[in-house]
């Protein structure tokens, strides 16, 4: 591999850390607080292939991709409250009902989106920061998606907003300390259904990036597991939004490595390489398992520490 | 903030009348009337088991109250939560911590605030923390997580943070079984000059009398759950108290330490290494032999690796290196070589440590003997008849105070789980007993009953490793002491050639 080559190779997997990376982002960050208010919910697969599939419906009916961003996002409150609601019944285990709104959530995309798998919908549209350089291979590397500047500045708002709101604050009691927060007076119910649902919402919109922009289209092979490996990321990100941020941006750089290698003609290994997420996914189980601080920073009422 | 309002800045006068509170088939509170007067350090008094955390419970309504009213400065007041409470300024410290692990010191703080401000501004809210903390006499780390606050401190936070939502009526549950008696002092002497400024009025639940005699001004005594005395503190002598608390039931009189007569070492710890959580080092190089009918009892200030010791020997964290021998031969702390060499034991806070909270109080006491007959037959049938009847027959040999045998254990108070799990492991032939803090939080009267209850055993012939934080009863039950710091053993030595000076100067680190 020459100079050259390897030069071609790193701009193709910032390119693709910053294209791939965003349903990685919105599924964590939402991921993220619903776990730090001691719940999880292993449904956000479903979550992102039903927003996937609003997002494109309503962007093909309306003519207006964004107005697509937004039902999804509402799609995903929705799933995201009931499994809130549900939750909070005696004696149910939050991680059957994420399983079982996966498979629901995944199924009612599929059912409603027979029709749309055809028409072409508006999809969203990139800005181009690098292309001011004139250099057509950063040009095409620094296409960044709205949506990708939206999920960092919700990051550092997230961060932000929970060590500085009585909001926050509350949230991480409730999620690190149930009796505590009780004897406060609060609400424990209420704050995880709306933790849940505000997850579930910036998940559907992790579904929208999917269909319309990229791959930018609806099928039902659109997510390939991003909503369950964003549940490792959150772990690997130890309950930090900002590390979430960076998180997804490794996942995204190990997706692109697969078409990176190969657009300079190194096509062994190519399925290797493509799988290189869901391996970072299993070492990064493993490692968090084995890791001691990520013990000490999970919230304490997060049923899988428990 | 509501307790900013000028009729609640001074210590309010607090009545109960008739307060009464069933719990199926008891009767935990049988129309209870206290009478607590403006600024006074008051305690209250009872056996473990009698209705105090109960009645607090009541007042803070955190239970609703089955009949009963309150007055606050006279005028009858609804407490139906915990929140209405906090309203009419008055606040709990609870016998278990309420903080949250994972925030600040000062978030915990500012959150508790019932104004707590949307945005936070640390900015502005830090310097006014400062200011707070400067004014009390004993001081917290503001930016220091709950989590990684000793146990005393947290204790004081716990404090601090009621002062600061400028509670004007104060109860505290047993709030120093968690400090050091230094610790202690310093915290009850400034609540009751507090009180005796009228700044704030004091309810303290408390079994050590020397604590009610050196701070508190008066008293009231619970006994199953009816009123049995009140007075001044200064005038009542303990006796007297002592009398109301237990009526005419005999103390039962201590075991004498009879003469040894073997010498031969029983359990032998060799070079034993552990580490914390966060892999620290816990212990480290611990060398130590007990010998047949003998007590050994290691002092030492809380986290100094003595809960880490206590665990490695039950099993409940892993030796890094290091051997543990009884009689000579290898012991693996698994429940075979528990039951084949006779080892015994009693953890510290024993509803986490050695019960499982929502099962009968019958089923924790059988988890020793669940898999042997009469139980138990051809090894895996249970027969709940002989489980119940073991459990009913332990539970009255032991006087353990609950409702029925299948009664939830979470369900008893402090003093009886600690009964239930003792009659569960005393109950049989003991060779090897490790016992930590057991006395921790129990009336006098049970410390006698669990005191005797050791010595027993040793005299007996058990090797027994006691591992206490309270200094007198180290110097009270053991043949030889040895002190831990550090998480080492820094001194040994026979109970007749030690004085408490000495061990105090080696629990220092000196
Ligand atoms: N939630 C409950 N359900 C059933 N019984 C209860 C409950 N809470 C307390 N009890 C019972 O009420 C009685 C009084 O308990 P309480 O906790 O008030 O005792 P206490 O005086 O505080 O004792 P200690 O000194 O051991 O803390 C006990 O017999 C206990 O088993
Ligand atoms: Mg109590």
């Amino acid at each position: 591999m020459t100079g050259a080559d390897l030069y071609i190779v790193l701009l193709a997997m910032i390119g693709g850390a910053i294209r791939v990376s965003t349903p990685f982002m919105f599924v964590a960050l939402g991921e993220c607080l619903t776990e730090k208010s001691g719940r999880i919910n292993l449904g956000h697969e479903g979550n992102l292939v039903l927003g996937a599939m609003v997002a494109y419906a309503v962007s093909f009916m309306t003519g207006s991709p964004w107005l697509g961003v937004l039902a999804a996002g509402g799609a995903g409150l929705v799933l995201g409250a009931m499994h809130g609601w549900i939750c909070a019944l005696p004696r149910v285990n939050d991680i059957a009902v994420g399983i079982a709104f996966m498979s629901f959530g995944t199924g009612l995309a599929f059912f409603f989106g027979k029709s749309f798998i055809q028409p072409s919908a508006p999809g969203l549209e990139a800005i181009g920061l690098g292309d001011w350089t004139g250099n057509s291979a950063i040009a095409q590397a620094l296409q960044v998606n709205p949506l990708f500047l939206v999920g960092i500045a919700l990051a550092v708002f997230l961060s932000w907003a929970l060590a500085n709101t009585r909001w926050g604050l509350i949230l991480r009691m409730t999620g690190d300390s149930a009796a505590s927060a009780r004897a406060m007076g609060v609400n424990i119910d209420l704050v995880r259904l709306l933790a849940t649902a505000v997850g579930g919402l910036l998940a559907g919109i992790g579904g929208a990036f999917l269909s319309l922009y990229y791959p930018g289209s609806w099928n039902e092979g659109l997510s390939s597991g991003q909503g369950l490996m964003a549940v490792a990321l959150v772990i690997f990100a130890r309950w930090d939004p900002i590390r979430c941020v960076w998180a997804a941006l490794l996942f995204g750089a190990a997706g692109a490595l697969g078409p990176s290698l190969q657009s300079i003609g190194i096509s062994q290994g190519y399925y290797f390489f493509n799988a290189a997420p869901y391996i970072l996914t299993l070492f990064i189980m493993i490692a968090s398992a084995r890791s001691k601080s990520a013990a000490s920073d999970a919230p304490g009422e997060l049923s899988i520490v428990k | 903030m509501n307790a900013l309002s000028p009729t609640t800045l001074r210590a309010p006068s607090l009545q109960t009348e008739g307060m009464t509170k069933i719990f199926g088939p008891l009767v935990a509170l049988d129309d209870v009337s206290i009478d607590i007067k403006a600024g006074s350090f008051h305690a209250l008094l009872g056996e473990n088991g009698a209705g105090k955390s109960t009645l607090v419970k009541c007042i803070m309504g955190f239970y609703h109250a089955d009949k009963g009213k309150l007055r606050l400065d006279g005028a009858e007041v609804a407490v139906a939560s915990p929140r209405d409470a906090r309203a009419h300024g008055i606040g709990m410290v609870y016998q278990q911590f309420t903080l949250v692990p994972c925030l600040t010191a000062a978030e915990n703080l500012v959150i508790s605030r019932a104004d707590a401000p949307a945005v936070i501004d640390w900015k502005r809210e830090m310097p006014k923390l400062q200011a707070f903390m400067e004014r009390m006499p004993f001081r917290v780390p503001l930016d220091r997580r709950v989590a990684s606050l000793s146990a005393g401190e947290k204790q004081k936070l716990e404090i601090l943070k009621l002062l600061y939502l400028e509670q004007r009526f104060l109860i505290l549950d047993e709030p120093t079984s968690v400090l050091t008696p230094g610790e202690a002092d310093e915290v009850l002497g400034l609540l009751g000059d507090m009180a005796r400024r009228g700044d704030v009025t004091v309810l303290m639940i408390s079994h050590k009398f020397r604590e009610v005699k050196a701070f508190c001004d008066s008293f009231t005594v619970l006994r199953r759950g009816q009123l049995t005395g009140s007075g001044d503190a200064q005038i009542a002598t303990v006796a007297e108290m002592s009398a109301m608390m237990i009526g005419d039931t005999p103390i039962r009189e201590r075991s004498a330490r009879s003469a040894r007569h073997e010498d031969r070492t029983v359990l032998e710890l060799n070079a034993l290494y552990a580490d914390d959580a966060e892999g620290r080092p816990a212990i480290h190089a611990v060398d130590l032999k007990v010998k047949a009918g003998e007590i050994v009892g290691i002092a030492g200030v809380s986290g100094n690796g003595q809960s880490a010791l206590v665990e490695v020997l039950s099993g409940q964290r892993p030796l890094k290196d290091g051997r543990l021998f009884i009689n000579g031969k290898p012991f693996e702390p698994t429940r075979k070589d528990f039951d084949r060499f006779k080892v015994f034991g009693l953890p510290e806070e024993p509803l986490k440590n050695a019960a499982v909270p929502r099962m009968s109080v019958a089923e924790n006491i059988a988890f020793r003997s669940y898999d042997k007959p009469p139980i138990s037959s051809l090894g895996w049938w249970l027969s709940p008849g002989p489980l119940r009847r073991k459990g009913e027959d332990l539970i009255d040999r032991y006087k353990v105070k609950t409702a029925s045998p299948d009664s939830p254990i979470e369900s008893l108070s402090g003093g009886n789980v600690q009964r239930a799990i003792l009659a569960r492991e005393l109950s049989g032939e003991v060779d090897v007993l490790i016992v930590a803090n057991p006395c921790f939080g129990l009336d006098f009267a049970s410390v006698a009953e669990i005191r005797t209850q050791i010595m027993e055993q040793r005299n007996r012939g058990a090797a027994v490793l006691l591992v206490s934080e309270d200094l007198d009863e180290v110097l009270e039950l053991s043949d030889r002491v040895a002190v831990m710091s550090g998480g080492s053993i820094t001194y040994v030595a026979p109970i007749g050639e030690t004085d408490r000076n000495t061990i105090g100067k080696h629990m220092a680190g000196h």
